[in-house]
């Protein structure tokens, strides 16, 4: 190989140093092209702009669940008795696979507001089944607590809790 | 995919072949130009109808799309459409449905001949992986597919398989990341059937591409045949067509009976009533199972009692499949000549058909009773998940080097007319 003895320094050439620039440049443009390619497939603005919705809780009585629908998913909303908020509480000690104190789980103990999917594969667990007396779901047989904490099966984690606010006693404003 | 015996017959054919010689491409592929064994069996007519299927369903897919609407308040309405408006719309789709389960059916043949008769082995690893890579298209283009008629099934299933994904979180955020990658938005909705609605329809076409990759890798070594020794001079030889065309026409005939039989006596068998019932976010179906070509590995999934687990053993009872050819260290290929390899492969036939049924089960059904004691779907799942992964990575490489071998014929054409005398 020829080499310019006015560029070379320790092996490396004035055309080594081109070649990684032309390279490094030609990567940069490569990615950035490719990435709106990837990005158009998350979701689009409309999409996200249905970002909130707001349910009255006087219809709910006592000991029921409701389901609304929000960004694709039910939200239960679980109008809980004083029996099974203190059933939840005494649940805080037991062996949980994604330990939470139930008071971390709600913002007012009578009102369980949770994303009603399955957190091992996105199935809706039915309501009041199971070992548990929580929800059940029946697709791989996860076991959740009337707190919505995982207790028995595949699923990794408790049940959501999706981010709400109390905008009245009585409403709340979910997302 | 020689071309030097072709000899166009007349002014034409020579004129094109003299530009673009594609006349002598088909010859020495799938004409008298190549030169198969003699002895192929039966088992060697599934490639063929595989190739068959895959056109019946691109054919069939391209109709069906001129009368289908990918759109979740459209998508389930324009499948009643076609199945009851559109001028042999119902014959069609059930052509189609049916299509991707008959397509399974000979791919699975095809592969499990290409593992009793060690086709796998060398030189033909390339050629078995790039059957592996059909499958796992065929796999996603097939569950895309039936996510399109926007059924219950089709949209738990979406959910579930995707949710799949959702498994490798490895980060705070990243399986939501990921999951909202694939669905465009917060679960499976119109951005999720749009995107499975463009790709089905590309991948066949992907399919068709590594097709002719297969058949390329095929004609280098030439096909395997039942003894699994080389063919090697003429008389082990025989032209491809007349001789295989005919054979596999006729093995397509029956096929096409089978299939038939299906598509118009019991068109609904293989799939699943709750399909007919429109996609429903709030309500998941008491028990979603998937088509039964993936209910082997649904088992396996279920098996494992934990998220990133059960989907990691999953995708590894597929992805194994490609390291076989080392796996087996045997220098027979043929099963024939290796009496423990059959047994245990047809072992594994029977443990994998076992998986399937397992599948159709809840983790916690009792499948059957030992004296009192219930044995539950889950507890055999495992049982058969672990003879599965067991197969590959213990029973294989140890009988492959340890069995001794029934002695091997020197040539085909002395294992065929030789036992013609005998008789």
């Amino acid at each position: 190989m020829t080499t310019d003895k006015n560029t070379e320094h320790d092996g490396v050439t004035r055309r080594n140093f081109l070649n990684v620039a032309t390279g490094a440049v030609a990567a940069v443009g490569g990615v950035s092209a490719v990435w709106p390619l990837i990005h158009q497939m998350n979701p689009s603005a409309d999409v996200l702009a249905l970002s909130s919705i707001e349910v009255d809780l006087t219809s709910i009585p006592l000991g029921q669940t409701i389901k609304v629908l929000f960004r694709g998913k039910p939200i239960f909303i679980r109008h809980r008795t004083p029996e099974e908020i203190a059933r939840a509480k005494g649940d805080d000690t037991a062996a949980l696979p994604d330990p939470a104190a139930d008071d971390s789980r709600v913002q007012k103990p009578e009102w369980l507001v949770m994303v009603g999917t399955c957190t091992h594969l996105g199935c809706v667990p039915l309501d009041q089944r199971g070992e548990f007396g929580g929800w059940f779901c029946p697709c791989h047989g996860s076991h959740y607590d009337i707190s919505g904490r995982i207790r028995k099966g595949p699923a990794p984690r408790n049940l959501d809790v999706p981010v709400y606010a109390f905008v009245t006693d009585t409403t709340i404003k979910i997302g | 995919m020689s071309s030097s015996s072709y000899e166009p017959q007349n002014k034409v054919a020579k004129w094109v072949e003299d530009r673009l010689p594609v006349l002598g491409l088909l010859h020495g592929t799938v004409g008298a130009g190549y030169q198969a064994p003699r002895n192929l069996n039966y088992w060697w007519n599934f490639g063929s109808l595989a190739g068959f299927m895959l056109v019946v369903q691109i054919v069939t897919g391209i109709i069906l799309v001129m009368h289908y609407t990918p759109h979740v308040d459209m998508a389930f309405r324009s499948v009643e459409h076609i199945m009851r408006d559109v001028n042999y719309g119902h014959i069609l789709r059930y052509i189609h449905a049916n299509g991707a389960s008959m397509f399974f059916i000979v791919v699975y043949i095809h592969i499990l001949r290409g593992m009793y008769f060690g086709s796998y082995k060398a030189p033909r690893e390339v050629l078995w992986f790039l059957g592996l890579v059909i499958y796992l298209l065929m796999m996603a283009t097939g569950f895309m597919g039936y996510v399109l008629p926007w059924g219950q099934m089709s949209f738990w299933g979406a959910s579930v398989i995707t949710n799949l994904f959702g498994a490798f979180d490895f980060y705070e955020g990243m399986g939501d990341s990921i999951l909202q990658l694939l669905w465009g938005g917060y679960s499976v909705d119109n951005p999720t059937l749009q995107r499975f609605f463009s790709l089905h329809y590309l991948m066949p076409f992907v399919i068709v591409g590594v097709v002719i990759l297969h058949i390329w890798a095929l004609h280098i070594p030439g096909s395997n045949n039942p003894l699994g020794i080389d063919a090697k001079g003429p008389a082990d030889k025989i032209p491809f067509h007349p001789y295989y065309s005919a054979k596999d026409a006729f093995g397509l005939a029956f096929f096409i009976l089978f299939f038939a039989a299906f598509v118009f006596f019991m068109p609904n068998i293989l799939g699943h009533p709750d399909n007919y019932i429109e996609a429903n976010p709030m309500v998941t179906p008491p028990h979603i199972v998937p088509e039964w070509y993936y209910l082997p590995f649904y088992t396996i999934l279920k098996a494992i009692p934990h998220k990133l687990l059960g989907v990691i053993a999953m995708f590894a009872s597929i992805l194994i499949l490609f390291v076989l050819p080392w796996l087996d260290g045997s220098k027979v290929r043929s099963a024939k000549f290796r009496p423990m390899t059959a047994f245990f492969f047809w072992l594994f036939l029977v443990n994998g058909i076992f998986l399937g049924y397992l599948g159709t089960k809840l983790p916690s059904d009792i499948v059957f009773h030992v004296g009192e004691m219930g044995v539950d779907a889950l507890t055999l799942g495992q049982i058969g998940t672990v003879f599965y992964f067991a197969y590959f990575v213990v029973i294989v490489p140890l009988v492959s080097r340890t069995e001794k071998t029934k002695p091997v014929p020197t040539s085909i054409a002395e294992a065929v007319l030789g036992s013609k005398k005998k008789g």
